[in-house]
């Protein structure tokens, strides 16, 4: 199962967090740090793998952000490293929320779509639904601002 | 790629919507704590952010709310505390719009874990989320579940999630199959309620559902034997047709990667195929034409069909699949080592050490290939290459192996020479077949690597050393060309040191030299120059300049000519900052200068050190400490595999032939507390026996190392922390000591040569019990030194009463040390509450001085738990000096068992 998945720009900064294992909060920082410094620090031509505490992290960098999730040590790291790619083509292909995506993608750590326009269906149609309740609440203070002219 | 950096960049840019804002919107505060320089600015900037959220919190303005859990969420991911938020998200969760649930439960499933207590309170709207009519809302409350749950939380929702998976929507019935896995993770018992519904879903064509629902049947399988053996009988035939048809598909846009259809499909089916392969013969007959497939007509020139080949070569692996299938396995692997990608040597180097099990010729068919990973410049690579290296080795071939390894360790990175040391050091320990090959890989590996090399393994070496004295010689003259060259290494210069303390003569007169061995020059001083440059070099710590000075002291006596220098040396440390160092400076220079009679036989060689029971000290310690490493070497019953390969009966505990002192009963106390430092203490331990029998079981096992390194009286031999204060006081009554060692001493020494150390070291303690040992009192148990300070000295005789076993007449003789009389000495004792004490009158209260006669009291002790618990007792002296008040105590515990 993927444990956690982080993205990491290439100064280190955090673009997000997904915790499928519970780390307490000051545990996950620490983490954190420890995979930046461990995959930031690796050469361009070296394989996507590395071990960290008994746990193998399968990392991928797309323009200046780190892809990097963490797997058991008897997973296949290969397909991990295809799961990246797989969102980071759904993310390309529609401009929205990503952990919302991650979520059409991944629960409890395990793969929940392989087709990637079902996962944009999915996301379309609930951004939608938020549009629509925006547009209803704000047509709805235009009364109320008109009404109280 | 870069719009993907963007969407992630604006990170839930548009979350925030409401029309009422007021406040920053959530996309100026991300630019405004991006366009922050420093980190003070940063914490500036979230700071005033999270007054403001908190504002709206207590004002509860629920119009703001899911802009502020944007807000949160961002700060929370930036590091900086956002507990005070928790409420809010079970606010928005429990209101009725979707915009709202959707940001609540993304806040929940981020600024919460688990552990929370939080999450109680979520349970009930969960509840009513998962029987919403609006699959969307029932599809959050899925994923919430999923990725949250708490092992209550599971149990109390189960049957809903158990509902869903029926449901007709695909969307909903994927996703109550992925919570199931948590569910089923969280409370196993679980496992049975779910695993009629995940073969049913099998049945589905949606891929999303099948992904699902195979994942889920991987997870009851690991929960339950019952649901393994359900899902063997029930979808075998299933999976196969899934993975038939998902293999013989033709092209569908919306599956396909690379060329491939949906290989997240294929990887899932290989992968339970695997669990429900295993140890099950007709099931893996079964699938044996479906893997000779997937195995021979998946391309390999991508990624993704090279991660459905790594699959498929694990479940050809592990379950019970025909010879042809294996060896069409074998053969991917070895494809995928020569592979240039990393990944993939990378994946088949995991995955050989896998199939070691299963085949190990046909790994070893790969070794060369292997032997270059290890020097291969990724990291990953060389760590995987060195544990199946390590897997690999076998009588045969070690030599070969050692070699190119010892060759790289000298060019290795210095990150990895640790890794590669220990490896290399465990090979030469469990696989050498002769002593002189061991010696030789060592020393290689001392000198290359010597600061990386573990204290216990230049342990087994010196015993090993002491043990072939054939190849003392040959040893002691490699170590000092060795230690010419690389000073540096650490353990090099211990060792090194500690041999030619030792073994210095055979060093400088060329003795036992080897069959085409080059004789050294080296003369007397030359010998002493080696130490010297060791001690005085800046790297050496306490530990190694402590093996120095004993090594310039045994020196001393084996070469009378470089006495005076070696005088000198040591001097110089009598300032020494390090206590250690300074006292023994102090103690040894007194020796060289003042006990030239008895220097030679106190210098004597180490007796052999015995190599069983250190083995199975060894083990003990080992598997105390990392009983979870599997490649420890591993102890056989009633026999053990020695470095030099021959198998040795275990014999007496290795405590016993090095006890120095002559009192045997203490021995076990040495044992009990046994580490690997504990060895060196053994090997060191010159005259710091006492240690070992006064049993301080408070004393560190470093200070320990430290105390045994030490001659005659050490500060805390009695454990007494209040007397290791006033070390340098110490040795003037320590010499005393030795000044008052009678003539008897080498008239003994002579005629027990086997005993000669031990004798002597009795001596440096000043033991004056030997009399009553010999048993003029006929006592049933050998007396002890109950106490011993700088100052004062105590020994207990013991008698049996007759008539009551339990009770023990204790006949104490108290000694003054120090050459002021003392007066008004006054002994008290003290015992724990199953012992009885009664003290009779003392033959006095003056003790005189110089150990001219001293004062005896008798004590009755009666142990009411005997058999059960030792006897024990503190005790306390008090005394005048000079008309001065001194006060001393300590504990004694080291009685003769069965008192």
């Amino acid at each position: 199962m993927i444990h956690f998945v982080l993205l990491i720009s290439r100064q280190g900064k955090v673009r997000l967090t997904k915790w499928y294992t519970p780390y307490p909060q000051k545990q996950r920082s620490k983490v954190i740090k420890e995979i930046s410094s461990l995959v930031l620090t690796r050469g361009p031509k070296l394989c996507n793998f590395v071990e960290w505490q008994g746990y193998r992290v399968v990392y991928k960098r797309y323009a200046s952000l780190y892809f990097c999730m963490c797997i058991d040590p008897a997973d296949n790291e290969l397909e991990t490293l295809q799961i990246i790619h797989h969102y980071v083509e759904i993310l390309d292909r529609y401009f929205g929320n990503a952990y919302f995506i991650l979520d059409e993608i991944l629960i409890a750590g395990e793969l929940q779509e392989s087709n990637k326009k079902a996962v944009l269906r999915l996301v379309t149609t609930q951004d939608a639904l938020v549009e629509a309740a925006k547009e209803a609440a704000s047509s709805l203070s235009n009364i109320i601002a008109q009404a109280t002219k | 790629m870069d719009t993907v950096e963007k969407i992630v960049e604006d990170f839930a840019s548009d979350i925030a919507m409401s029309p009422f804002s007021s406040g920053t919107r959530l996309r100026d505060m991300i630019r405004a704590i991006r366009a922050c320089k420093t980190a003070a600015e940063e914490r500036a900037v979230v700071r005033r952010e999270c007054a403001a959220i908190r504002t709206a919190i207590s004002e509860n303005e629920p119009e703001l709310r899911h802009r502020n859990m944007a807000k949160l969420m961002f700060i929370h991911m930036l590091g900086y505390p956002t507990h005070f938020a928790q409420m809010e998200c079970l606010k928005l969760i429990a209101a009725a719009g979707y915009p709202e649930k959707r940001v609540g439960y993304l806040g929940l499933m981020l600024l919460l874990d688990e552990r929370q207590e939080v999450l109680m309170l979520v349970t009930n709207s969960l509840k009513q989320d998962l029987n919403h009519p609006n699959q969307f809302i029932v599809g959050l409350a899925l994923c919430a579940l999923g990725n949250i749950c708490s092992a209550e939380m599971a149990r109390d929702l189960s049957p809903e999630v158990e509902r869903l998976m029926r449901s007709r929507e695909v969307n909903t019935k994927k996703k109550a199959a992925l919570c199931s896995i948590r569910i089923v993770r969280k409370v196993p018992d679980l496992a049975e309620n779910f695993m009629a519904l995940a073969a049913s879903l099998l049945k589905e064509k949606h891929h999303g559902v099948l992904i699902s629902a195979i994942q889920l049947c991987t997870e009851l399988c690991k929960a339950s034997k019952d649901a393994l053996e359900y899902l063997r009988k029930n979808c075998i035939e299933g999976l196969v047709r899934i993975l038939r048809d998902v293999s013989n598909s033709s092209y569908a846009p919306e599956y396909d990667v690379s060329g491939i259809a949906d290989p997240f499909l294929h990887i899932r089916v290989l992968k339970l195929m695997r669990i429900l392969g295993q140890g099950d013969a007709d099931c893996s007959e079964y699938m044996n034409d479906i893997l000779a497939q997937v195995a021979t007509k998946t391309e390999s020139n991508k990624n993704a069909g090279n991660a459905i080949l790594y699959e498929c070569v694990q479940t050809i692996m592990g379950i019970e699949a025909t010879s042809g299938l294996r060896v069409l396995a074998i053969n991917i692997l070895g494809r995928f080592l020569s592979n240039r990608d990393n990944n993939i040597r990378y994946v088949a180097l995991n995955m050989l050490m896998r199939a070691i099990a299963v085949d190990v010729l046909a790994v070893q068919r790969h070794r060369t290939t292997i032997l270059e990973c290890v020097k291969d410049a990724d990291a990953s690579i060389r760590k995987r290459a060195l544990e199946l290296v390590f897997l690999l080795v076998n009588d045969t071939n070690v030599k070969p192996l050692t070699k190119e390894l010892i060759d790289y360790l000298s060019i290795a990175d210095p990150d990895f020479k640790g890794d590669l040391t220990e490896k290399l050091c465990s090979i030469v320990e469990k696989f050498s077949q002769e002593k002189l090959w061991y010696l030789d890989q060592m020393i290689k590996v001392l000198s290359l690597a010597g600061n990386h090399v573990k204290d216990d393994v230049c342990h087994a070496l010196i015993v090993v050393l002491s043990n072939g004295s054939e190849l003392q010689g040959y040893s002691v003259r490699s170590l000092y060309k060795a230690l010419q060259a690389y000073g540096k290494q650490g353990s090099l210069v211990r060792v090194a040191v500690w041999c030619i303390g030792e073994y210095g003569e055979m060093l400088v007169n060329n003795v036992g030299m080897l069959d085409g061995e080059e004789p050294v020059m080296v003369t007397e001083s030359g010998a002493v120059d080696a130490v010297e440059i060791a001690l005085n070099r800046h790297s050496a710590d306490a530990t190694t300049g402590a093996m120095c000075l004993v090594a310039l002291l045994k020196l001393s006596s084996r070469f009378p000519s470089t006495s005076e220098r070696v005088k000198q040396i040591v001097a110089r440390n009598k300032e020494n900052v390090v206590l250690e160092l300074q006292q023994r400076s102090i103690e040894f220079s007194s020796i060289i200068q003042r006990h030239q009679s008895i220097r030679s036989s106190l210098l004597e060689r180490m007796p052999v050190l015995d190599e069983a029971s250190y083995l199975v000290k060894r083990a003990t310690a080992t598997q105390a400490t990392i009983s979870a490493d599997k490649l420890a070497p591993t102890v056989a019953p009633g026999g053990l595999k020695l470095p030099n390969g021959v198998a040795k009966p275990t014999s007496a505990p290795l405590a016993d032939l090095l006890d120095l002192s002559s009192d045997g009963a203490p021995a076990s106390t040495t044992t009990s507390t046994t580490t690997p430092n504990g060895f060196l203490q053994d090997l060191l331990g010159i005259g710091g026996v006492s240690t070992g029998t006064t049993g301080v079981p408070s004393i560190a096992s470093t200070d320990i190392l430290m105390d045994l390194l030490s001659i005659g009286s050490s500060p805390s031999q009695n454990g007494t922390p209040g007397q290791e204060s006033k070390p340098v006081h110490a040795v003037p009554e320590a010499i005393d000591l030795l000044g008052s060692l009678s003539s008897t001493t080498s008239v003994s020494a002579e005629t027990k040569p086997t005993h000669l150390v031990s004798q002597d070291m009795d001596l440096l303690d000043g033991l004056s019990s030997s009399t009553s040992v010999s048993g003029l009192e006929k006592t049933v148990h050998p007396s002890i030194t109950a106490f011993q300070s700088a100052t004062l000295k105590i020994t207990f005789d013991f008698k049996r009463q007759p008539g009551n076993p339990r009770e023990t007449t204790i006949h104490a003789t108290f000694t003054n040390l120090t050459s002021s009389t003392y007066t008004d000495f006054i002994f008290q004792a003290a015992v724990p509450k199953f012992i009885q004490l009664k003290l009779d009158p003392a033959s006095g209260n003056t003790v005189p001085a110089n150990g001219n006669g001293s004062v005896t009291q008798g004590l009755n002790v009666t142990n009411n738990q005997q058999g059960q618990k030792p006897l024990a007792m503190r005790i306390r002296m008090s005394y005048k000096v000079n008309g001065e008040d001194r006060l001393e105590q300590g504990q004694v515990s080291n009685f003769p068992s069965g008192l």
